[in-house]
């Protein structure tokens, strides 16, 4: 059986292991070769910025997972673009190039598509 | 004339117990389907969820014993309570073999609870009609 899932991960990188752990749904989901894709909004676009500096504070680096997603078969990289606006971050800012941008309006499309959401 | 429309659920909780309402939600949510009938197929436990897992929590007499409480409920309907093993060894929430296989003196998780992989997160999200996030 195969379900439609979307993980939405809203939080910033550090400050709370949510986005680590968030991203580990995703690659489990993956490796059960379920349809997954992340959509990043709110503070969670920050996960996505290069040149993060996370040995500083003992943690390993997200943005590094993040790049490695079409590795693990995740192609469905959503990042919403009223967040980044909001927190003046351009799209080559970011360590995905293949992502897509999805406006507010885009955005109820893509949850209705979905079988299953994951919010963190 | 009606007729009950039985639904299979699954739960994921992410909040540790007391801090938080989520889990004691999840405890409430999962009693009330089971009293109506549906089915819950697991409930999994994720991030600071995994603290729902201890055996060693002694909260006063006259508080609401939540790890107690989920340990009942899965005796009683035979629910399938499983902990994430990532999350559950990073906040030394470990089982007997857990324990001896990382070299550590003692393990705390309740017999009623089983260690798992995020797999069992999945594997819900796919069988199950609605998947209930708590926390």
């Amino acid at each position: 059986m195969n379900k439609k899932m979307l993980l939405i991960s809203r939080q910033a990188p550090y400050g709370k292991s949510t986005a680590r752990e968030a991203i580990d749904i995703a690659l489990a989901a993956s490796v059960y070769d379920q349809d997954i894709g992340i959509l990043f909004m709110d503070d969670g676009v920050f996960q996505l910025l290069k040149s993060q500096k996370s040995q500083n504070i003992d943690q390993k680096n997200i943005s590094s997972i993040l790049s490695a997603l079409a590795l693990y078969g995740i192609e469905n990289i959503y990042v919403h673009q009223e967040s980044l606006d909001a927190r003046t971050i351009r799209t080559d800012e970011l360590v995905v190039d293949d992502l897509q941008l999805l406006n507010n309006k885009d955005i109820g499309h893509l949850l209705n598509q979905q079988d299953q959401l994951l919010s963190f | 004339m009606g007729f009950i429309l039985i639904m299979i659920f699954s739960l994921a909780v992410y909040a540790a117990p007391y801090s938080s309402q989520a889990s004691h939600s999840a405890y409430q949510f999962a009693l009330a389907a089971l009293l109506q009938g549906h089915s819950v197929h697991r409930v999994f436990f994720y991030q600071d969820g995994v603290h729902n897992a201890t055996n060693l929590a002694a909260p006063p007499q006259d508080e609401f014993n939540l790890q107690e409480a989920w340990q009942r409920l899965a005796n009683d309907h035979k629910l399938d309570l499983v902990v994430c093993v990532a999350a559950a060894l990073r906040r030394g929430i470990l089982d007997e073999a857990e324990a001896k296989r990382y070299d550590k003196p003692s393990h705390n998780l309740a017999s009623e609870f089983t260690i798992s992989g995020l797999g069992q997160l999945v594997e819900a999200a796919v069988v199950s009609d609605r998947l209930i996030s708590f926390g």
